[in-house]
């Protein structure tokens, strides 16, 4: 037995003389291995009788296990050191930029204050229509009760294009207004539509673009009144621009598809020069606006008598550089990345009136 | 339309402030533009004597003045060569305003000598252009007083006339408009016919075809002698500069004044220089007139002439003729009140390109049945300021009958203007427009004034009763609405608003670019045709409809690098313009990426943008808007600006819905921009529309309770085989099996010979009801292994 206690102080100091993995497996191979001393120790207990073998047996297991015991101790505690070596060598600065990979890119606000308003609309019930951005003058002018000598059609700065076959011309939208007619003549009325989109006039200047964009609005049916336009277009303002009171004023006007007419006019303050929507000294025009005429219901083969409602259209650029600060119209087209990224929306803020129109 | 508060009140006779009038003829619908108060900045001048003047001791030009300010004597150094002792002066002393500056005054040292004010000159309180000197106020003036209580400053008042509201381009018609919503008393319009003494000399005549008719339904006309045409009294001249007319002659202003008084044009010849009758008739082919404006135009048959024996005389409505315009020198007077067509008007004031008062007036229209006493009113002016003697009136053709009846029920009111006027209410605002109003029924038969061609219909007259009454009465009324809303987007507005936000989320930028480009770059894009372009365009830079979303995004590109951004990707959802009708466009979702796809960074190798770039934004576009890219062929002919060796064409059977590619290089040389730029174009209605479903459940899920195992293949083929053969082959070896095949190695060179390439795939692996053995593994690769063989010619490498 000394031989075996003698096997194992030598065991036992091997492994606790391990100062690094490689070393700690060397000593259980010296020790437990195939030809370690203590697997040498028990080959002989074959040679034992019964009963001495029972007692020598306990004997080596224990010493056994007791080293196998102590190895994975040592073992355990030799990996935690290496492992904080490792980790201490994979240091990183991580003050060092991200990949560049998280860049988002923007909505342009024509489509962002585009989106707010169809969202307002939708809560009214209106359904969003388009027509083409290519008229012809009975769409654009005629059925619209502008009469092709008409003084209003001045007021117009239509472009055109060349002469066709039967000497009419068509023309670049003027207004997104042909959206009503195009609209009046494929649907039977009760309609609610608004339509927004491009349009164009030949005018270039500090405050006009010869291409911009309109959101027209329509209403048909038996019973809408100039009321009922005053209170569409008073919870239009007042959601839209997310301020607690918009004062809304309406104006008596003059538009041949409308009478009567009138334009609308939002409460506005200028103090200090900075501009601010809401209840002020000033007023702001944002569009126009009126009951539908009954030389454009007649045109759309819609009975006067029968039929009424309103009809409105509004600047989307002039409202989006109302709401969010925007000075200049004719940046709006310029594609400047430095202005897109800034005044320009983040693609995840969609709009929606349960969460909010704006971040 | 301008005119002065003391003009409008020439008509109206009123107590109300100039802002009360300011806010009423806005919510009248006339709307004002500005008002120009003069007094407003002249709050703080002072009426000053000069009681002492003196040499400055250090300057030539400058005295020193002594000063009463009726507070007190102080010292005023003063440059004005007419500053001398005994004249009353305009005294700004520190602090007060000088509109001229915008600045307040502050007390001053001029060389040397201090000054405690200033006296100014008419132009320095925007008075008048007067700088030669300071202002000199009559003798009397009271020392001390106020400028503004002692000089009478009519303040200017400029609104904007819509075209139905021909009847307010005179004065009296803003008044007649004020007096109905109750702001005053519309005064009355006084005409006492002036006998004539003789027969005109001149006669007048209307010689129109049968047709033409309209063209000039009356002419009224008056001859003068023994006038003296001297300037006008001040007050008329008065009148006409504040509204920014220059004062002539009394003939000519007093032309001018009924223009803008009661918006009834006329116009005086010179009768001495007329030779024969005046007719008026279509101009003849080949006739010119020489205007008022000092231009000769030449006429055409659709034309009015006021003629003589020897020709045109004056372009009826527009313009008169320089030969028998009215001068100093002329005695001898022939006055014109005719009546002209409005549509005639305007179509010749456009062609010959003339604005004028009177065209401006004529193309609205004027009041039908104000010709006779309108001639009675010019002639007891005429005689009033040049003297002289008037013949008997001249008279051709008659009053149009302008008279209708419309029946209104008052009830409509409030059915289509939403608010509730009484009966007696709406009968007394339009007895105060001028209507004759009538009961007829159950309601009102309504006669309009002569003056208010626009009011035709009972509508008209509903928005007549509202407007005055005042559109801020109308209560506002929320809309009846569904109780709960329901998507009011159309399929293809919901994926193109997906398609923008996905985009943008990929890290493109939205822009919003012209419908229209320079016709050189249409070309360049498969546009530019003669059709196509715009007959008035705004400039030659944009002169044609864009075929394409691309030459604006890539001409943008380089307006981005030219200010030092050269790393972007820009994209527009948009139409591009395939046919000159109405309709021939189509929707599209347009990008371009240029520069670096990954900049330089410390971790990750820089690399510049390649035609993945743009495949991979246009497959994940298709994707975003529901459709499944895998659905498409890829062809390798896309259109011309792309790189021909560098782009594909995603199609649904021969229709092509969608290309990508580098833009060709010569076309960005041609538009002078740095490539290189990657593309792609989206044809948002040419993608399948989305199924409709029944119910928005999703298909049930498979989860397969067996591990997927990838197996990789190694194929040597044609260097001009397609990857997408390759993998569509595998895919199709054993589709029950095979969920997934992709390309992870891709080599050409001498290892695989001339002409060839190698393409690595990993095919995976997906069994659903067992565990695959090694046999049924190798089965499957074998399969593969065979289709792409058969498919592509590509064998397996050893």
């Amino acid at each position: 037995m000394d031989e075996l206690d003698k096997i194992r102080v030598a065991a036992l100091a091997a492994v606790a003389a391990a100062d690094s993995v490689e070393a700690l497996e060397a000593a259980r191979v010296a020790a437990l291995g195939k030809k370690g001393s203590i697997s040498g120790l028990m080959a002989a207990l074959g040679k034992m009788d019964p009963e001495a073998r029972k007692a020598a047996g306990a004997a080596m297991n224990a010493v056994k296990d007791e080293v196998a015991e102590a190895i994975a101790a040592a073992k355990s505690v030799l990996e935690a050191k290496a492992l904080d070596a490792r980790l201490a060598r994979e240091k990183v600065d991580v003050t060092l930029p991200v990949r560049p990979d998280s860049q988002s890119g923007r909505i342009h606000p024509i489509s962002q204050v585009m989106e707010e308003m169809a969202a307002i609309f939708a809560q009214m019930g209106f359904d969003v229509a388009e027509g083409p951005d290519i008229e012809d003058d009975f769409h654009n002018f005629t059925a619209l009760n502008i009469p092709a000598e008409h003084p209003a059609r001045q007021m117009h700065d239509t472009f055109y294009f060349g002469e066709r076959e039967d000497g009419s011309r068509h023309l670049l939208r003027t207004h997104t207004s042909p959206v009503q007619i195009r609209t009046m003549l494929s649907k039977k009325p009760p309609i609610r539509i608004i339509a927004p989109g491009r349009t164009y006039r030949c005018d270039s200047d500090m405050t006009h673009t010869p291409m911009f964009h309109q959101i027209e609005g329509l209403v048909i049916d038996k019973t809408t009144n100039m009321g009922h336009l005053k209170g569409c277009l008073l919870e239009f303002v007042t959601t839209f621009f997310e301020v607690d009171e918009v004062p809304v004023r309406f104006r008596p006007s003059f538009f041949p598809f409308t009478e009567p007419s009138a334009e609308v006019d939002i409460g506005c303050s200028r103090d200090g020069g900075e501009l601010k929507i809401g209840k002020g000294a000033s007023w702001l025009e944002i569009g126009g606006s009126g009951m539908v005429h009954p030389n454009v219901l007649r045109a759309c083969g819609i009975d006067p008598d029968e039929y009424q409602g309103f009809a409105f259209g509004m600047g989307v650029e002039r409202m989006a550089m109302l709401k969010y600060g925007i000075p200049d119209l004719r940046t709006f087209f310029d594609s400047d990345l430095r202005w897109l990224k800034h005044y320009g929306f983040v693609p995840l803020d969609v709009p929606t009136l349960s969460g909010g129109l704006t971040r | 339309m301008k005119f002065t508060l003391s003009w409008l009140k020439s008509h109206l006779d009123t107590e109300a402030t100039l802002a009360e009038i300011d806010a009423r003829l806005t919510m009248l619908g006339l709307e004002v533009e500005e008002i120009h108060d003069p007094a407003k900045d002249l709050a703080g001048f002072t009426i000053g004597h000069i009681v002492e003047a003196e040499q400055h001791p250090n300057a030539d030009r400058l005295r020193i003045c002594k000063v009463d300010t009726g507070a007190g004597i102080i010292q005023v150094v003063c440059g004005a060569p007419n500053a001398r002792a005994g004249i009353k002066v305009i005294l700004a002393q520190p602090g007060t305003f000088i509109p001229v500056s915008g600045d307040k005054l502050k007390k001053g040292n001029v060389r040397g000598i201090e000054s405690q004010g200033m006296m100014c000159s008419w132009r320095e309180l925007k008075l008048g252009e007067d700088h030669d000197g300071i202002a000199e106020l009559d003798a009397d003036s009271p020392v001390g007083a106020k400028l503004v209580e002692v000089m009478r400053f009519d303040p200017v008042i400029e609104i904007s006339i819509t075209p139905n509201r021909a009847d307010c381009l005179g004065v009296r018609g803003v008044a007649r408009d004020l007096a109905a919503s109750g702001l005053g008393r519309l005064k009355p319009l006084v005409v006492n016919p002036v006998k004539g003494g003789y027969v005109s000399p001149i006669n007048v005549a209307l010689d129109f075809p049968e047709d033409a008719k309209s063209a000039c339904p009356m002419f009224v006309g008056r001859h003068f002698k023994g006038v003296k045409n001297g300037p006008s009294p001040q007050w008329l001249q008065d009148r006409l500069t504040a509204i920014g007319l220059r004062p002539i002659s009394a003939l000519v202003d007093i032309t001018n004044f009924f223009t803008f008084d009661l918006a009834r044009p006329l116009h005086v010849f010179d009768a001495a220089k007329v030779n024969g009758a005046l007719t008026a008739r279509l101009a003849r082919p080949g006739e010119k007139l020489m205007a008022l404006n000092g231009k000769e135009y030449e006429l055409s048959a659709e034309m009015t002439v006021i003629a003589d024996q020897a020709g045109p005389e004056g372009l009826a409505g527009v313009m008169g003729g320089e030969h028998s315009g009215c001068t100093e020198a002329t005695t001898e007077v022939f006055l014109e009140v005719a009546a002209f067509d409005p549509i005639r008007t305007a179509a010749t004031g456009r062609k010959l390109d003339i604005l004028s008062d009177a065209r401006f007036r004529f193309e609205r229209g004027i009041d039908p049945a104000f010709l006779i006493d309108a001639a009675e009113l010019a002639t007891a002016m005429i005689v009033e300021l040049c003297g002289g003697e008037a013949s008997e009136l001249v008279v051709a053709g008659a009053e149009p009958d302008w008279r209708q009846s419309i029946a209104l029920r008052p009830e409509r009111a409030e059915a289509l203007g939403g608010v509730a006027v009484e009966t007696k209410r709406q009968e007394l605002i339009l007895t105060a427009l001028g209507c004759t109003v009538s009961e007829h029924g159950d309601g009102l038969l309504v006669v309009p004034p002569s003056w208010r061609g626009d009011i035709t219909a009972e509508h008209d007259l509903v928005e007549e009763i509202i407007r005055v009454n005042g559109y801020d009465q109308i209560p506002a009324t929320p809309m009846p609405r569904p109780t709960m809303c329901k998507p009011v987007l159309t399929p293809g507005q919901r994926r193109a608003a997906w398609v923008r936000r996905h985009l943008a989320s990929r890290g493109l930028v939205e822009t919003v670019t012209w419908s229209f480009l320079p016709s050189a770059q249409a070309k360049l894009f498969g546009g530019g045709t003669a059709a196509m372009h715009l007959a008035n365009p705004i400039s030659t830079d944009l002169d044609c409809m864009r075929p394409s979303l691309l030459p604006n995004l890539v001409v943008a590109a380089g307006r981005n690098a030219d200010r030092g951004f050269k790393d972007l990707g820009l994209f527009e959802i948009g139409a591009q313009f395939d046919g000159p009708e109405p309709g021939q466009q189509r929707a599209v979702a347009a990008g371009i990426r240029v520069g670096k796809a990954v900049p330089r960074h410390w971790k990750e190798a820089s690399r510049a943008v390649d035609v993945f770039d743009a495949k991979a934004d246009l497959l994940a576009a298709i994707a975003a808007a529901g459709a499944n890219p895998d659905s498409f062929q890829i062809g390798t002919d896309a259109p011309s600006w792309y790189h021909p060796g560098r782009s594909g064409v995603l199609k649904l059977g021969n229709k092509p819905v969608a290309a990508f590619g580098e833009v060709h290089p010569g076309v960005l040389t041609a538009l002078d921009v740095k490539g290189p730029i990657v593309a792609f174009e989206l044809f948002l209605e040419a993608l399948p529309p989305q199924k409709a479903k029944a119910t928005k459940a999703k298909p049930l899920v498979k989860l397969s309770a067996f591990q997927p195992l990838e197996r990789d293949f190694a194929f040597v083929l044609d260097a001009e085989m397609s990857a997408d053969a390759v993998l569509r082959a595998a895919r199709n070896a054993e589709k029950a099996l095979i969920t997934d095949v992709s390309v992870f190695d891709l080599y050409e060179g001498p290892n695989v010979g001339e002409g060839k390439k190698s393409l690595a795939i990993s095919v995976t692996l997906q069994p659903f009801d067992k565990t695959l053995t090694d046999e049924e593994i190798e089965a499957v690769g074998k399969k593969i292994v065979e289709g792409v063989l058969k498919a592509t010619g590509g064998v397996l490498r050893g």
